[in-house]
């Protein structure tokens, strides 16, 4: 018998039975289905999430205080209990000259409750220098940014984001408003861009400030040496080369353990790749993680084909039996039934690809808890649950097609 | 003697069967169903195969039919010996050598009476199965209900399509098993003459498991079963008198 007449075969006793047939591929769908929308929106959300990382300039690098697990992945931050980067460190690597290195913005970060009015925020204020704007790709959409006067002058001016501004200042135009942070007065002086969320938080809930104004009037923290501790340096290079990456880490790690008088590295150099990479392990495992989930409803549409399979095995005995006495073999039998499993498995995994499509791309525009959920639909996930229906559709029949295949003629023919 | 009959290829027998033994065990009990059964069938016979039930006839049938193995005893068609032949080699065997006449039809109710016939052709790969197919039915009357399916024809209808599909591969032999048995007087007698019709222009070499005596009349030759053994091996009146 050749594949065609299989197949052939195969339709006219699946559409014998349409109902039947119909929800043993319904099964299908749904794990299908399942398994592609779920995997779509992991796939969106680790995009997005590169996206964003990528949104803040793509060709920085990160010093930060203390030594990073060497496991990679996790980021151990011990900064809190050996603070060893500071403003002076910052100016030193600034005033080294590195070649590769095109500018470089410290930062400080800490927590503070802002009030206006009768509106209260609690939130991460940064200081920064006025190199923050560039260097992090972060620009005012309104007003100004901090400037080197307002370092100078340790100005109580402050700089909000989007998110920020429109909670304590609803309806108004904030720029030249008040607002009061550790029971001083800051003005404010700009409204940030949208930034989306980035990684963990957004940065549309983040306010600046003069990195001088953060150390005298909200959070002094020196070290013993009387230094200005910072939490981060950020570092813009000139490319992106893994040249001038690793350039330039080579010569900030010297500049530093010179300067901390230590043998090994007191902090970490991180790229922006670093952090890509650490998330897309996070965000991919999740995905994965998703996905086993979804499989296992695709197991049980397997299963249910099984089942189906078991029974039409039991009701066709005499067909099988009238096929063995006109001459089919063992083979022309066992590839009729596999043939209708993996039919019924196809078909769905087909169906189910295409809602699973439909649902990955009609999610991404809804959005949950203020988070927008982004579908990516990527052929790999189609063809894969494509693959794994065909697979499923041939282990899950192979057993009901044996043991039709196996039929004594004999006793098939007896049966009623 | 029967070596001698051998050598002469016209008269090596369609079935030739030598001290055939079945025995089947059911539980401690062994049934004898066949006590050594000995005989031949020459080409273009056509012969009755009678016995009460219990006689043995029907698992003689099975034997003959390439659908069971025999216990001991040893089974030519077509001059070859049909031996201890796996599965696969036995369903090649009944699709060249075999057509089969139930006596219910077993028709697949899903399909049209072309597609019935064309069935063994699928399992020999043959390609040119519709045209060989349409002729088979021709053959048996049935040009104008090709298309139909099993519940549009009446009994000696379906019998029909089951001849045909039987036919259709050019078989050594045409088995047939109580072909009657479900059919009304009229009916039966139609297939009958249909079957010796066959017999007697295309030379069908048919074998007939029947407990009527009015069908055994119409064939050449009965093989009486009695107790898993031949009691009798006659020829009828019809071949006597040349009829």
């Amino acid at each position: 018998m050749s594949l065609a007449d299989g197949v052939r075969l195969a339709l006219r006793a699946l559409a014998a039975n349409k109902l039947r047939t119909s929800l043993t591929v319904l099964g299908m769908v749904i794990g299908v289905a399942a398994v592609i929308a779920l995997m779509s929106l992991g796939a969106g959300a680790q995009a997005s999430i590169e996206a964003n990382i990528r949104g803040t300039g793509s060709n920085l690098l990160f010093i930060s205080p203390g030594v990073q697990s060497a496991t990679g992945g996790r980021f151990v931050d011990v900064s809190a209990t050996s603070p060893t980067l500071t403003l002076a460190d910052a100016e030193a690597i600034r005033d080294a000259a590195i070649p590769g290195i095109v500018d470089i913005a410290p930062t400080r970060n800490t927590n503070a409750s802002l009030v206006a009015g009768g509106n209260a925020f609690s939130t991460q204020i940064i200081g920064v220098t006025p190199s923050y704007a560039e260097v992090r790709t972060f620009q005012p959409q309104a007003g100004r940014f901090i400037t080197d006067d307002d370092l100078r002058r340790r100005a109580r001016v402050i700089a909000l984001g989007q998110t920020i501004a429109t909670e304590l200042f609803p309806g108004q135009n904030p720029i030249g408003a008040t607002l009061r942070l550790n029971n001083q007065t800051f003005t404010v002086i700009a409204v940030m861009e949208e930034s989306g969320q980035a990684t963990f938080q957004s940065r549309d809930n983040q306010a600046l400030v003069p990195l001088t104004t953060l150390q005298t009037r909200i959070s002094p923290s020196r070290t013993l040496a009387g230094d200005d501790i910072v939490s981060e340096i950020s570092v813009t290079l000139a490319d992106e080369d893994e040249a001038t990456i690793e350039a330039v880490t080579n010569e900030v790690s010297a500049l530093l353990r010179l300067r901390h008088d230590v043998t090994e590295d007191d902090f970490t150099i991180r790229t922006q790749q670093d952090i890509i990479e650490a998330l897309g392990e996070v965000t991919g495992t999740l995905t994965l993680f998703l996905g086993a989930i979804a499989g296992i409803s695709l197991l049980v549409g397997g299963i249910g084909i099984m089942n189906i399979m078991l029974v039409s095995v039991t009701e066709r005995t005499r067909e099988i039996g009238i096929r063995k006495a006109i001459g089919a073999r063992r083979r022309d039998i066992l590839v009729q039934f596999l043939i209708e499993a993996v039919l019924v498995s196809l078909g769905g995994g087909i169906a189910g690809a295409v809602i699973g499509g439909l649902l990955a791309t009609y999610m991404g525009g809804v959005s949950f808890g203020g988070r927008s959920l982004e579908g990516a639909l990527t052929p790999e996930p189609v063809i894969l649950a494509l693959a794994v229906s065909v697979a499923i559709g041939l282990v899950f029949g192979i057993y009901p097609a044996n043991r039709a295949a196996r039929l004594r003629p004999i006793e098939a023919l007896r049966y009623e | 003697m029967e070596s001698g009959s051998q050598e002469n290829g016209n008269a090596t027998p369609v079935v030739r069967v030598q001290d055939l033994v079945k025995t089947y065990h059911m539980g401690l009990i062994d049934v004898h169903a066949l006590r050594g059964v000995s005989f031949d069938i020459g080409k273009g016979e056509i012969v009755a195969i009678m016995g009460h039930s219990g006689s043995g006839k029907s698992t003689l049938l099975n034997l003959l039919g390439c659908l069971d193995a025999p216990t001991a005893g040893s089974y030519f068609l077509d001059g070859e010996l049909v031996g201890d032949l796996s599965d696969d080699a036995l369903a090649a065997i009944r699709n060249r050598k075999i057509g089969f006449v139930f006596q219910s039809f077993n028709l697949l109710a899903r399909m049209s009476a072309l597609e019935q016939v064309e069935m063994p052709l699928l399992y020999a790969r043959d390609r040119q199965r519709r045209q060989r197919a349409e002729e088979a039915l021709a053959v048996v009357g049935l040009e104008d209900r090709m298309h139909h399916k099993p519940s549009e024809l009446s009994g000696g209808q379906q019998q029909r399509v089951a001849i045909a599909r039987a036919l259709v591969g050019n078989p050594s032999m045409v088995l047939a098993d109580e072909p009657t048995g479900n059919l009304d007087t009229a009916t039966a007698n139609e297939i009958m003459e249909l079957l010796v019709l066959l017999n007697e222009e295309r030379r069908i070499t048919t074998l007939i498991v029947t407990h009527e005596a009015d069908v055994a009349a119409r064939t050449q030759r009965v093989i009486r079963m009695v107790d898993g053994a031949v009691a009798a091996d006659d020829l009828t009146a019809r071949a006597e008198s040349g009829v």
